[in-house]
């Protein structure tokens, strides 16, 4: 028999080892990251600001989105420019502007969040279930992805809303739709190459089930690809209401939204500019704090930044 | 020190591991990663694999398991054949052979406690949560880590701690046999010697049977009674520890343990190796060795060698020293 001194426990336990991954530095290693960070740093405010408005919007709008004032509109009939009484001016029909932005932001992240949220369900589901089982299963599933990802998505929304009609649920429905196979083709790769890690192998030779393995094993190391593509996600969504609202098929009318206020404002642009820069400006901080925020969430929960070390 | 005669718990016959691989505008050919190896396990022993990289020895050990179908040949266990099991009952028998598995960075889930790991093996078991706790801290102490250790994440651990905790997690399950595919090829030499203690302790204490593939040879000295050396997918030679090691017959097992760094050399019959192992998917006619061998004779190039019976347990696959017995027995019956 070899004899050693048992010296490996004092060892390990005694010097710090790089501990990348554990949960407590993870926050912390985020938060610090974010704090050094002042463009995530904006994003993540203006994401919350902007659920903050739309979540109490009743609250903080000045006043109803859809009540036409009487002195909302000049003596010949033109919106009102923005002044002490309308802060952002009125529209065409003497509706608050303020008002109707603060309401169409409620549309927007609703539109853009629970969309995602269907997206991301269906294309986890159906990347993770096409990557594991492999074989003939894949190959329908992932077709049948290439299919529907083949179609300009905007082209492809506005067809499926021609059929189903618009409202606030076909839109979210459609968009939906046609974002789940981004994150489905992603996720496939992902499980890919989770599933011929070692740790998988031995859980499968100790007998744990295969839905046990996918839930316990395999869909933890997707959330950071999932929380990445879903913010991305948003951003699109957003987009893509707003262009289907701009075509007049999204959200529908007299229902305030960004879309459609770029839509009705672009007719008046030369006398009343103001209906076309309120909306088109939230349209982008929106879009671009998504995005930013998206491109922060990618660089820390980067997989290989990650799991460096362990 | 053992006693003989036990019961047999795992058989291996005729074992064979194809795998087809296909290249653009090509034809489909097979890689025969094993081909043909039969060898007998008891329980409370270690049979070691030996061999170079490609040789087959994780090919044998991934279709023990069933991570790999095998393409043919019979493997049972205890009498029952465990070949081509399905559903519940490759479940069942799953838990009765277990591995630890060469990287201790990518054999735990680095998103799981090491509490939750062990813990994933007792529910296998069947054990009922409340009683993970008390079982995850026996199963540790077993592994001689600390009850704390339980807390941990694997990237707190060092590559030996993370080893104990495979094994734990192995011997959760309570297996018949564990294979352990390089289980300690990754450690630090002064580590390795602990971990390899452990596993004897272990062995002796609840008489697992191991199948410890290595491709160092002190280490299979020191954990096996029998030896099995593998080249391109077979057995060359096969016996108990004392015989393979210090007589070993087959030119390739010599220049194996010739290799092995030793301050007492003995040096005979020291044999030299040099080139690559052959392609698997295209293995050269006759013995697959002989394009190394420095012994090698016309019939090496063209028949393949079997594996014949040398002395006792000891079995040799080649022709050089088949011809030299044959030479003794003939010049032993001259006399």
């Amino acid at each position: 028999m070899i004899n050693l001194p048992e010296n490996e426990l004092n060892l390990a336990f005694t010097a710090s080892e790089p501990t990348v991954l554990s949960q407590p530095n993870f926050w912390r290693r985020a938060g610090r990251s974010l704090l050094h960070d002042p463009v995530a740093l904006c994003s993540f405010a203006f994401i919350a600001l902007l659920a903050v408005v739309a979540i109490f919007a009743p609250l903080i709008a000045p006043y109803d989105p859809l009540r036409q004032f009487s002195n909302g509109l000049s003596y010949v009939g033109a919106p009102v420019s923005p002044n002490g009484h309308f802060l952002l001016g009125t529209d065409a029909s003497g509706r608050d502007v303020l008002s109707r932005l603060i309401f169409g932001a409620r549309v927007s992240l609703l539109v853009g969040v629970v969309a995602t949220g269907l997206a991301s369900l269906i294309g986890v589901v159906i990347g993770t279930v096409a990557g594991y089982v492999g074989g003939v299963t894949e190959s329908i599933l992932m077709r049948f992805t290439d299919m529907v990802l083949s179609f300009p998505i905007l082209l492809f929304c506005v067809a499926l809303i021609a059929v189903t009609g618009p409202s606030t649920r076909n839109v979210v429905l459609v968009i939906a739709f046609a974002y789940w196979t981004y994150l489905a083709r992603v996720v496939r790769g992902q499980v890919l190459s989770i599933k011929e890690r070692e740790f998988v192998n031995a859980a499968r030779t100790l007998g744990v089930g295969h839905v046990k393995i996918i839930r316990k094993h395999i869909i933890p190391h997707l959330i950071p690809t999932i929380i990445v593509y879903a913010t991305l996600g948003v951003a699109t969504s957003i987009l893509i209401e707003a262009s289907l609202s701009f075509l007049g098929i999204g959200v529908p009318l007299p229902q305030a939204s960004w879309g459609e206020m770029i839509y009705e404002g672009q007719q008046y642009f030369q006398s009343a500019p103001w209906l076309l820069v309120a909306p088109g400006v939230a349209l982008i901080l929106t879009v671009l704090a998504f995005n930013l925020a998206g491109d922060w969430l990618t660089d820390i929960l980067d997989p290989a930044v990650q799991e460096m070390g362990s | 020190m053992k006693t003989p005669a036990r019961d047999v718990p795992l058989k291996v016959e005729g074992l064979k591991v194809y795998f087809r691989v296909r290249r653009a505008f090509g034809k489909a050919r097979a890689i025969k990663a094993v081909d043909d190896v039969s060898f007998e396990l008891r329980s409370g022993e270690t049979l070691g694999i030996a061999g170079e990289s490609g040789s087959g020895k994780s090919s044998v050990a991934r279709s023990l398991v069933q991570l790999t179908r095998p393409t043919g040949g019979t493997i049972s266990l205890a009498g029952a054949p465990v070949t081509n099991l399905t559903g519940q009952r490759l479940k069942r028998f799953r838990r009765r052979m277990q591995m630890v598995y060469q990287d201790p960075y990518d054999s735990l889930d680095p998103r799981m406690s090491v509490h939750d790991a062990i813990g994933e093996a007792l529910s296998v078991r069947g054990l009922p949560k409340a009683e993970h706790k008390s079982e995850v801290v026996q199963l540790l102490e077993r592994v001689k880590l600390p009850a704390t250790v339980a807390e941990r994440y694997p990237n707190q651990l060092s590559g030996g701690q993370r080893q104990r905790v495979s094994i734990a997690r192995a011997l959760a399950v309570n297996p018949e046999i564990i294979i352990c595919d390089e289980a300690v090829a990754a450690l630090d030499v002064s580590i390795r010697a602990q971990v390899l203690n452990l596993l004897k302790d272990i062995q002796h204490d609840t008489g697992v049977g191991y199948l410890f593939i290595s491709h160092d040879l002190s280490t299979l000295r020191f954990m096996a009674d029998h030896v099995a050396i593998m080249y391109v997918g077979r057995i060359v030679e096969h016996g108990t520890s004392e015989e393979v090691f210090s007589n070993p017959q087959h030119p390739y097992t010599r220049a194996l343990i010739a290799a092995v760094p030793s301050v007492t050399s003995r040096g005979h019959r020291r044999l030299k190796l040099s080139g690559e192992p052959p392609d698997p998917g295209n293995p050269p006619a006759g013995c697959p060795f002989h394009t190394r061998c420095p012994e090698a004779i016309d019939q090496c190039r063209t028949e393949r060698p079997e594996l014949v019976t040398f002395d006792g347990a000891q079995t040799v696959a080649c022709h050089v020293v088949q011809l030299g017995r044959a030479r003794v027995a003939a010049s032993g019956e001259t006399a």
